[in-house]
């Protein structure tokens, strides 16, 4: 394999693979940019794949598939909204509870309607999406960063996460803004679950999101929480994914050190298990400081109560 | 006297009856791990067998299975079930092996069967399959089948049990051609690499843009991966295949799947189900091969047109060689002792 094959096949893998993190991510923005913490993205992304997989399989029409796992992402994110904003409950608790939801519920309707816990019908390769989920997670990129940047909307929702009462004192409800943010992240993650169901693979099985939820609110924070840098770190860690794949395929050639030692060092570095782990070692070094300064909202996690 | 008559008369009955309903009705109990009953792979296929049993065998209707997704589950399940007179309990899965053989000294009285793991207790019974023999053979049909003389091996987490898999299969392979690439790869090295199609579709993706023309994945729910991206890079030169583990996958993917290596678990659980109502349970090490059912390859309608008779009667001729010993097929669980 010459090295122009190997860049593609590692491209086209860092492309695919960075996609429904980017989804998620964004998702995140939105709800943690209004001070709503979103531990919970693993679940509506686990929500929006099975509905995803499942409307395509009873319709046989991917798009109304995509916008399902859209709208049951944000049926879960109703579901925490209720408890976080209304309620004022912790919002660690109620994200962690709200996953632990998903992955209990989505068996349950999956055995009513395929009658199978852990997978549903094969969806045709006729019925899936071969890149069009990918290209809109790039444009949802450009449009929420100029959303951020350009509209009132986005300023309210950068003061519902900074300065509630300077939000409130100026006329714009904080309640409604976050109702809004929490709203539109559950229908993000939706969308990036429904990606890896019904783009990158042919049907929901049981967990398949395999912790990309906690790796999307990790690529938000070394992100700065902010649209572009998280999508960047979403394809970093999505480079390391297909770097491990592609490595794990090849033969590394194997220099012969005279000290031994040396050898044993060389294997270790190039052994797949540590390539594994790279994206990880990224964010720890990365989230402790080593790059850059990653500031969360100020009011991040805070429920706000309107007559104080 | 005559009330002493009575008596006696009504404890034989119900000494009788105890008995009677004791031997006709065990109670069966069985025990999935994480993956639950619908992983179209081994815990599905001990549950088929769980179900055809209650079925057709007089077990008690009271037999239960439950998925246990983590330790304390399993802790759990084990307690209320060794509670409630379970004739034998049936562990399934190696995800679940170190729990159970950390609680099975517990309850020397009860018997347990442990699929895919060895534990050596006097209450237990140990079925375990020669992957080795399956892997070698199915092996031998990739490289048989491979026209670009390179094949690729996708595994889900890095276990032992998996790398059984991927030793056999390379040697089976390179017994046919001895020149053939085989790539390998794994998933992960975490649990949830046996959920994870995306990831092994990657894999796959990229081992087929390498110019492997043959995967075999023994990588759980993961495997499906692995079948969409050889549907994926089906119109490229040359024909791609994917072969399927544990259970028949031929069905999956008619025409993409080119086999599948079979474990006879449902066929295992199913025995050992009859040897209890036969009183003829018995504790130990007992292995499956190709020789008993344990492990075979899968042709059936779905796959019967990918091969000649000229290749069937190779891979009956290896088949049977392999159960004569005439091959020696490597095993990594012997290699890596020593």
């Amino acid at each position: 394999m010459d090295w122009i094959n190997l860049a593609f096949s590692i491209g086209g893998a860092t492309i695919r693979m960075s996609a429904p993190l980017i989804f998620a991510a964004l998702g995140g923005l939105f709800s943690e940019r209004s001070g709503i913490i979103n531990i919970a993205l693993e679940g509506k992304m686990l929500a929006g794949a099975f509905a995803a997989a499942a409307v395509t399989t009873l319709t046989q029409n991917p798009i109304l598939g995509l916008i399902a796992g859209g709208f049951a992402g944000m049926l879960m994110a109703i579901v925490y909204g209720i408890f976080v904003i209304n309620f004022k409950a912790n919002q660690i608790v109620v994200g962690t509870a709200i996953t632990i939801l998903a992955s209990g519920t989505v068996p349950f309707v999956s055995q009513i309607l395929f009658q199978n816990t852990g997978s549903t019908p094969e969806i045709p390769i006729g019925n899936r999406f071969i890149y069009t989920p990918i290209i809109i997670a790039w444009l949802l990129v450009i449009s929420i960063w100029c959303l951020f940047k350009f509209s009132p909307y986005g300023m309210w929702h950068k003061f519902a996460g900074e300065h509630p009462d300077a939000l409130q004192t100026s006329g714009i409800d904080v309640i409604r803004t976050r109702w809004s943010g929490v709203l539109v992240s559950g229908f993000l993650a939706g969308l990036g679950g429904a990606t890896l169901s019904i783009c990158l693979s042919s049907s929901y099985t049981r967990n398949m999101t395999a912790g990309r939820g906690y790796m999307a609110l990790a690529a938000l924070i070394v992100g700065g929480w902010k649209p572009i840098t998280a999508a960047l770190a979403c394809l970093a860690f999505g480079f390391f994914d297909a770097l491990g794949i592609t490595l794990q395929g090849i033969q590394i050639p194997k220099p012969e050190f005279s000290i031994q030692f040396l050898n044993q060092i060389w294997s270790f570095f190039v052994s797949a298990q540590f390539i594994q782990i790279i994206p990880y070692i990224l964010t720890i070094t990365i989230v402790a400081g080593f790059v850059g300064k990653s500031r969360p909202p100020k009011a991040l996690g805070q429920p706000y109560l309107r007559n104080r | 006297m005559k009330n002493i008559i009575t008596s006696i008369f009504l404890l034989s009955i119900t000494l009788n009856t105890q008995s009677v309903s004791a031997a006709i009705n065990p109670k069966i109990c069985m025990i999935l791990d994480k993956a639950g009953k619908d992983d179209r792979s081994f815990n599905q296929a001990a549950y088929e067998g769980f179900q055809t049993a209650l079925k057709t065998l007089p077990i008690s209707k009271e037999s239960k299975v439950i998925d246990a997704k983590e330790d304390t589950q399993l802790k759990q399940a084990i307690r209320s079930f060794t509670k409630s007179n379970c004739a034998v309990i049936f562990s399934i899965g190696i995800n679940n092996a170190d729990a159970i053989k950390a609680l099975i000294p517990k309850y020397p009285e009860q018997k347990f069967v442990v699929i895919d793991s060895v534990i050596n207790e006097n209450n237990v019974r140990s079925i375990i399959y020669r992957e080795d023999q399956g892997a070698f053979l199915i092996g031998a049909i990739a490289a048989m089948k491979s026209k670009t003389n390179e094949i690729g091996f996708i595994g889900g987490m890095d276990i032992p049990l998996i790398r059984r898999f991927e030793t056999a299969y390379i040697a089976g392979a390179k017994y046919i051609n001895p020149k053939i690439k085989v790539f390998s790869g794994y998933v992960g090295i975490s649990i949830e690499a046996w959920n994870n199609p995306t990831k092994a579709q990657e894999l796959a993706l990229s081992q087929y843009a390498q110019g492997a023309d043959i995967i075999f994945h023994a990588a759980g729910g993961s495997g499906l991966g692995v079948f969409n991206a050889a549907e994926k890079k089906d119109n490229l030169k040359y024909k791609k295949y994917a072969i399927g583990c544990d259970s028949n996958q031929n069905w999956i993917k008619p025409g993409i799947v080119l086999t599948s290596m079979t474990k006879g678990v449902t066929e295992t659980v199913i025995d050992t189900i009859q040897s209890v109502i036969d009183d003829k349970f018995s504790t130990g090490k007992n292995s499956y091969g190709l020789s008993n059912g344990g492990v075979d390859w899968a042709l059936d309608k779905y796959n019967k047109n990918l091969f000649t008779n000229k290749d069937l009667e190779k891979i009956k001729k290896i088949k049977s060689d392999i159960i004569a010993e005439k091959i020696q097929v490597p095993d990594y669980y012997k290699e890596a002792k020593n």
